[in-house]
């Protein structure tokens, strides 16, 4: 309720504890048009690329496939489809590394492209997306595999299907692309305007709300224009949809920050934009979604920035999910020659890769290349408990608090001060004096919190387990004793059945002691009346 | 922290005019010793010299020291308080980042209970001794023929105050004397508000934090004006609570060191509040002359429990 309200109010923004303002670096690849990516010769697919459990592979090595064919199936309700980006033949189902930021390998479906690029049936388009209800539009979403493309990945069927305990008011369309170099979503705004606000109209009707708000970064004019223009060209429908520009404050971005800055709501501790009767998808699926519905495609592409002064020509491509990220690099003119570091996302909240071999995922939005211009990182100081960190966390958290204990490894002080609201922008490290890296402290101690609590369950499980085994004992053997009883009562049973004459001398002896009680009762009744006179 | 040491330089002018040449070799022997001490127990602790002595925190510590000295003190006197801030508050608790009291004020404490007599010999007003004659008292004792100690030195405004006051005379006629000028004791007053102009410099540039000095100086000048309303002849005001004596120094260059001091935004206020009042408790009460440093030390054990009681509301938490 609020929250409508709040959307049709006059236009107003609230702020957020801290912030950055950042150089945005937004320019070197925003230059060119967006162009498709080459086919690469292989595309590599893992099978979790999202939050929850990982897809099912439902093709075997060997077998020919088209583009859009499902690879994998969801597995489960908070899971996600893959699909094939291009036709070909699956060459191989095994571990390749990942992105990830240890490196690691995982399960993943290998597909020789063919070059053709032949299409499968794709299923039909939904023009008319008002006469479907809901539960098919989340259906479509979820068969076309689309995940949270702001980086997060979740699967946007579930966030499109609320607890119907909960009552969602407004739609938020995150454009607000707050991370600097990070231009695939100010490009798409530009490009595909029509599309996002065509999946904006799809979201509102999947979700059963009126109001929508598209919040963008002011450092974006032409994108702005480009979604103002788009929703003119649309007639009626649009009412309920405003689009509004934000001021650039790193990470105004965020989820919870650009609610808090559209709406002056905050996102309860912990908990989800629904709680407070929101709900917030980035621009890219929307137009994923719009895909999915109007043309019956699935999630097997899209833009990503690739950048940093490493790169020769940087720019933003409509890529196939799966393509090696050398490749990319290679299409925009190769590494310079002082190439440093390769990052996949942006430089806050990015992670280094340790090779380029790598495939894009869906969650991809930027790989930025580092080269002469990164200066080496300034040695590590102590903490001087200064404060500047308080000063710029976006979550209000004590960051120099946190430092001092996840370094003394005190993990229930840790979430006392709130560890888990903590969401990794990076303002504090940018800002910290002595050049801490404070979100390796913050990510470790999470990770070992999350270690420990697990070590917890399996323990509280074992013990359970133990007790219910002592306790099954325990029951056999009460059981068992409740039988032998049993057993015995009943054969005192026939016994006493089998002989009448036992019967009658128990009942004549019964008789016998009644009739003396009676007796002793009158003497002493006797008694007691010769006393009283 | 080099920016601290620019914050000092008007203040330690200002004392330089009033007191001489002793501030200014007070401050030279300090910075050796300090940064003797500091080097040598890096190379003991096997740390980078070129990182920890270039960050300028043994300096600072150095010359607040130095500052808050009687300004003709005995070269062995700066020695030691800095020798001790350096070597046993600082660096022994872990160095940089990890002394949980001021280090500069355990020097100072130090000094104060150890060598009562040296730490309470101040020079008089624009005494007249000389560069050499300074060098000579400093680091031989001696003084030049014909002058005498007393003729150097002299009572502290706030020392003034005490013994007139506890003498039966009204604070009208004790501030009517010559140590006296128009907020607090002449010449102190003009070096508080030299201090005031490089604190106020430190605040607005973000380098000290402001609720720390705001809720000192405000909870001295509450408690001092309560107490002057109610009888005038007899408490000092609070004006003079501000101007004559440490308030000031101590609440912009000591209170602020943010590695002992609290850190929160509610707590920094607390915090600042109870230096305040000890300090005002400690002057007006205690044996000692001055209590800003005890105050600060005392507040320094209170600042790991403020922080943890005084978290401020995390972003979605429910409010109140």
């Amino acid at each position: 309720m609020v929250a409508r309200s709040l959307a049709q109010a006059p236009f107003r923004l609230w702020t957020f504890n801290g912030g950055l303002r950042l150089a945005s670096h937004k320019a070197e690849s925003t230059w060119a048009a967006v162009t498709h990516a080459a086919l690469p010769k292989r595309l590599i697919l893992p099978l979790q690329q999202h939050i929850g459990s990982a897809a099912k592979v439902i093709v075997a090595a060997g077998e020919r496939v088209r583009k859009g064919q499902l690879l994998a199936k969801a597995d489960g309700y908070i899971s996600a489809g893959l699909h094939a980006p291009s036709s070909g033949t699956v060459a191989a189902l095994r571990e390749h590394p990942i992105a990830h930021p240890s490196g690691f390998s995982a399960s993943c479906v290998i597909l020789e492209t063919d070059g053709l690029e032949e299409w499968c049936e794709l299923p039909p388009p939904l023009a008319d997306y008002l006469a479907v209800t809901p539960a098919e539009l989340r259906q479509r979403v979820r068969d076309a595999g689309i995940v949270g493309l702001g980086g997060a990945c979740f699967p946007s069927a579930v966030k499109l299907n609320p607890d119907p305990s909960v009552r969602i008011d407004l739609l938020i369309l995150n454009g607000a692309e707050c991370e600097p170099y990070i231009t695939c979503d100010d490009m798409l705004m530009r490009e595909r305007a029509r599309q996002i606000i065509g999946g904006l109209l799809i979201m509102r009707h999947a979700l059963q709300v009126k109001a929508a708000i598209i919040g963008i970064e002011d450092n974006k004019p032409e994108a702005y224009a480009a979604l103002v223009r788009a929703l003119a060209e649309y007639g009626m429908e649009v009412e309920g949809i405003s689009i509004r520009t934000v001021p650039t404050l790193y990470p105004a971005g965020g989820e919870k920050q650009l609610l808090r800055v559209l709406t002056g709501c905050e996102v309860p501790s912990q908990g989800i934009p629904a709680e407070i009767g929101m709900v917030c998808h980035n621009v890219g699926t929307a137009a994923a979604v719009f895909d999915a519905v109007m043309e019956g495609r699935p999630l097997i592409s899209r833009y990503v920035t690739i950048t940093g002064d490493g790169v020769r020509n940087p720019r933003v491509l409509d890529v196939l999910i799966g393509t090696p990220i050398s490749e990319l690099i290679e299409q925009c003119g190769g590494y310079n020659r002082e190439v440093k570091r390769l990052l996949m996302g942006g430089p806050m909240m990015g992670f280094a890769l340790q090779s380029d071999e790598v495939p894009v995922a869906k969650g991809t939005n930027c790989i930025l290349a580092t080269g002469g211009l990164e200066t080496e990182p300034a040695p590590v100081m102590p903490c001087i408990r200064c404060g500047a960190c308080m000063d710029v966390c976006p979550a209000n958290l004590l960051p120099q608090q946190l430092y001092w204990h996840a370094r003394s490894k005190e993990f229930d002080r840790l979430q006392d001060y709130h560890l888990f609201d903590c969401i990794e922008c990076g303002c504090c490290a940018v800002v910290c004096p002595s050049h801490i890296p404070l979100i390796q402290y913050y990510r470790f101690a999470k990770t070992e919190i999350w270690a420990q609590q697990r070590e917890k369950q399996k323990a509280d499980l074992a013990r359970r387990r133990h007790e219910f085994h002592l306790e099954r004992i325990e029951r056999e053997k009460q059981e068992k004793a409740a039988k032998l009883r049993q057993k015995k009562a009943a054969l005192q049973e026939t016994f006493t059945a089998e002989d009448p004459r036992k019967a009658v001398i128990a009942a004549a002896v019964a008789r016998a002691t009644a009739k003396q009680a009676d007796a002793k009762l009158v003497t002493t009744a006797d008694a007691a009346r010769e006393r009283d006179t | 922290m080099r920016r601290v040491l620019y914050a000092l330089i008007p203040g330690i002018g200002a004392q330089f005019w009033w007191f001489g040449w002793g501030v200014l070799f007070s401050i030279g022997i300090a910075s050796v010793v300090a940064l003797a001490a500091e080097a040598a127990v890096l190379a003991i602790r096997d740390k980078s010299l070129k990182l920890y002595l270039g960050d300028c925190s043994a300096l600072v510590t150095a010359w607040l020291l130095a500052a808050a000295l009687p300004a003709l003190a005995p070269w062995w006197l700066t020695a030691v308080g800095v020798a001790f801030a350096i070597i046993v508050a600082k660096h022994l608790y872990g160095g940089l980042g990890y002394n949980p009291f001021n280090p500069a004020m355990v020097g100072y404490v130090v000094l104060l209970i150890s060598f009562p007599l040296e730490m309470s010999t101040w020079p008089a007003l624009q005494h007249g001794l000389g560069f050499l004659d300074t060098a000579q008292l400093v680091f031989t004792g001696q003084l030049p023929a014909g002058v005498t100690l007393d003729a150097v030195t002299g009572a502290t405004p706030l020392d003034a105050v005490k013994t007139q006051l506890s003498l039966g005379k009204s604070m009208a006629e004790i501030t009517s004397g010559s140590l006296f000028g128009l907020l607090g004791g002449r010449g102190w007053e003009w070096v508080s508000l030299a201090y005031l102009a490089g604190g106020l410099w430190l605040v607005y540039t973000r380098v000290a934090a402001w609720r720390i000095p705001a809720a000192m100086l405000s909870s001295i000048v509450l408690l001092a004006g309560i107490f002057y309303a109610l009888d005038p002849q007899a408490q000092p005001s609070p004006w003079f609570h501000l101007f004559s004596v440490s308030s000031i120094y101590g609440a912009f260059f000591i209170a602020t060191d943010p590695v002992s001091a609290s850190t929160t935004p509610r707590g920094r206020l607390l915090y600042g509040a109870g230096i305040g009042v000890l300090t005002y408790i400690i002057r007006s009460l205690g044996g000692y002359p001055d209590g800003v440093a005890f105050a600060v030390l005392l507040m320094n054990i209170t600042a790991p429990t403020i922080d943890y009681y005084t978290q401020p509301r995390v972003f979605g938490a429910r409010r109140g």
